[in-house]
């Protein structure tokens, strides 16, 4: 299993989908319950569409020292399929560490396909975007993906931080987060 | 009671600025400028801090703007960082010279070319020389504390400088992550009101900045010298107020399992937190070994360098900035400067690394270490050596 003190995850998305949002939203969500927890984007000027980074990291034990960007993560959340093509996003992943991917197809041939061989958890994330905030952009909702399959926090510690983060458009969110938190499969 | 929040660093600075409640800030807003200046920006243009927020056209024309508020009697702030802060350079040396407490974020970026917007110490080393009080920090809460002490010390009328608090780009720059935001009223209590006691005022006429020919130049830099070192003794005593109301410490130097220990390495801003897990994971392995953090770089605090690291056979010194052509690594040449005469004093080995935001992870920390022994054994032909570079 995943080692509590000091988890690690890190985000893949493409400029403009939120990867950066969707780590921040975790780690206000971690502080908010009592933990610590840190979250940075990778560092420098992304534009949108570009492959970009964003990193957690949570500690119910002790404050965190580490700044450097994640390179041996316990968990991988990737926002963007066609991501898979271009990175590889199991890089450093630890032999027990869990990735999970928004994608249409089965966990089963997504394996095949790219010869991912840790713990796979999926979610047509972009389907639940398109449905209930009219946008494809998947950092809320796979957040719910992540709570689900991890537990790293409780899914009502996000609803303070959403709530904060986008205001008017806050409860679309919250409806988004709790279906995909509904429908991810995890599966060994 | 203080809330425990989870904030991006460069937002929980405009927190901060808030409650100091200041009057005016100017800036610049665009790369390499960081959310500080954003996050106030709106707070001005929601009504929950009432200050006069202006847009100007250039660093250097913020800088100019902050000095003019402050000649008059506001709490000025702004906030800059890399290229920014080279262009404001020469307006700089005017806040200081002229006595004008104007409070500074800077967030430490490398400079061009090639073009950089990452983490470094390049931009603070330029400035080093500027006459401000400059203040490094190692983490959100402390950048938050030390911008609240920022006000309170540059306008201490036994002071009246302005001051920097530096904080390293990125990794505490947009960096979200918990922190301690202290209560209005403490903040009221903590810093009094700016009083300039001779302001610009069209009722009793003054002339700042006026010529200094050579008759009296001198004097005035030897003022301006004398007044600079005289602030340690109430930058002292405002982190000793400090901790007295909100419960945390700081010093001009400080040390981290570095009692009797042999070998130091000395570091400066965010990569200290990193350096400590490193010397954990060292003394668990039997080596002598601690961390010197250097917080208080304007006015160089040279009784408690010396005090700090006395005891050792060896000093690491890792600098995030280069001195081309230099003897080392800027902070290091200064701590040798500072040990020179000394009778009792380490071996000082010079590392120049995490330049441009290459990261330094634990495992890099060791190997610092781990090399500086060996130079301190073998000698190099090298002044000083870079970390992790290729070719």
């Amino acid at each position: 299993m995943i080692d509590t003190t000091l988890i690690e995850i890190r985000w893949h998305g493409r400029g403009g989908q939120g990867a950066v949002t969707s780590a921040e939203l975790l780690a206000k969500a971690a502080i908010n319950e009592g933990k610590y927890a840190h979250a940075f984007p990778s560092f420098g000027p992304e534009r949108r569409g570009a492959p970009v980074l964003a990193f957690v990291r949570i500690s119910s034990q002790q404050s965190i020292k580490i700044r450097a960007e994640i390179t041996q993560p316990d968990i991988v959340v990737v926002l963007d399929p066609g991501l898979l093509r271009i990175v590889n996003v199991t890089s450093g992943l630890k032999t027990n560490g869990m990735v999970i991917i928004n994608t249409k197809k089965q966990a089963e041939q997504l394996r095949q396909e790219f010869n991912i061989n840790h713990l796979l958890v999926t979610i047509d994330a972009t389907s639940i975007a398109r449905q209930i905030l009219g946008v494809p952009i998947t950092n809320t909702t796979m957040v719910g993906a992540l709570i689900r399959a991890t537990g790293v926090v409780k899914l009502e510690s996000l609803f303070d931080p959403l709530s904060h983060r986008f205001g008017h458009l806050a409860e679309r969110n919250i409806d988004a987060m709790k279906k995909a938190y509904q429908e991810t499969v995890v599966k060994e | 009671m203080t809330k425990r929040v989870g904030i991006e660093i460069s937002q929980a600075i405009g927190e901060a600025v808030k409650l100091a409640n200041i009057d005016v800030v100017a800036s610049y807003p665009i790369t390499p400028q960081t959310h500080i200046v954003e996050h106030i920006a709106e707070l001005v243009a929601d009504g929950e801090l009432d200050a006069a927020y202006i847009a100007v056209e250039s660093e250097h024309s913020a800088m100019s703007a902050c000095l003019g508020a402050s000649a008059v009697g506001a709490r000025a702030f702004t906030a800059s960082a890399g290229q920014g802060l080279e262009l404001m350079h020469e307006v700089l040396y005017v806040a200081s010279s002229m006595r004008l407490p104007v409070v500074m974020a800077v967030t430490n970026r490398a400079l061009s070319s090639p073009l950089s917007v990452w983490g470094d110490h390049s931009d603070a080393m330029a400035v080093r020389d500027t006459g401000w009080i400059q203040i490094f920090t190692e983490n959100g809460q402390e950048v938050v504390d030390n911008v609240l002490c920022a006000f309170r010390i540059g306008e201490d009328q036994r002071v009246l400088l302005p001051v920097m608090i530096h904080l390293d780009g990125f990794h505490l720059s947009h960096m979200i992550e918990p922190i301690y935001m202290p209560e209005q009223s403490e903040v009221d209590k903590f810093i009094p009101p700016y009083q300039h006691p001779l302001p610009l005022n069209p009722d009793k006429p003054i002339t700042m900045g006026a010529f200094g020919p050579p008759f009296i130049y001198s004097e005035t830099k030897k003022a301006q010298e004398v007044n600079l070192t005289a602030a340690k003794e109430v930058i002292l005593q405002c982190w000793k107020e400090f901790a007295s109301i909100f419960k945390r410490y700081y010093h001009p130097v400080e040390t981290y399992h570095s009692e009797g220990a042999k070998v130091l390495l000395l570091t400066m801003g965010s990569f200290s937190e990193t350096a400590m897990i490193a010397i954990d994971t060292m003394r668990k392995e039997g080596k002598n070994v601690g961390l010197v953090k250097l917080r208080l770089w304007r006015p160089f605090p040279f009784y408690e360098i010396r005090q700090a690291v006395s005891h050792a056979e060896v000093l690491i010194v890792l600098d995030r900035a280069l001195s081309f052509g230099g003897p080392a690594g800027p902070v290091c040449s200064e701590i040798k400067a500072a040990l020179y005469n000394e009778d009792k004093k380490p071996k000082i080995i010079s590392f120049v690394g995490g330049l441009g935001g290459r990261d330094i992870t634990p495992d890099g920390f060791g190997e610092i270490i781990d090399r500086g022994i060996e130079i301190s054994r073998t000698g190099s032909q090298q002044e000083f050596e870079m970390y992790g570079v290729r070719g």
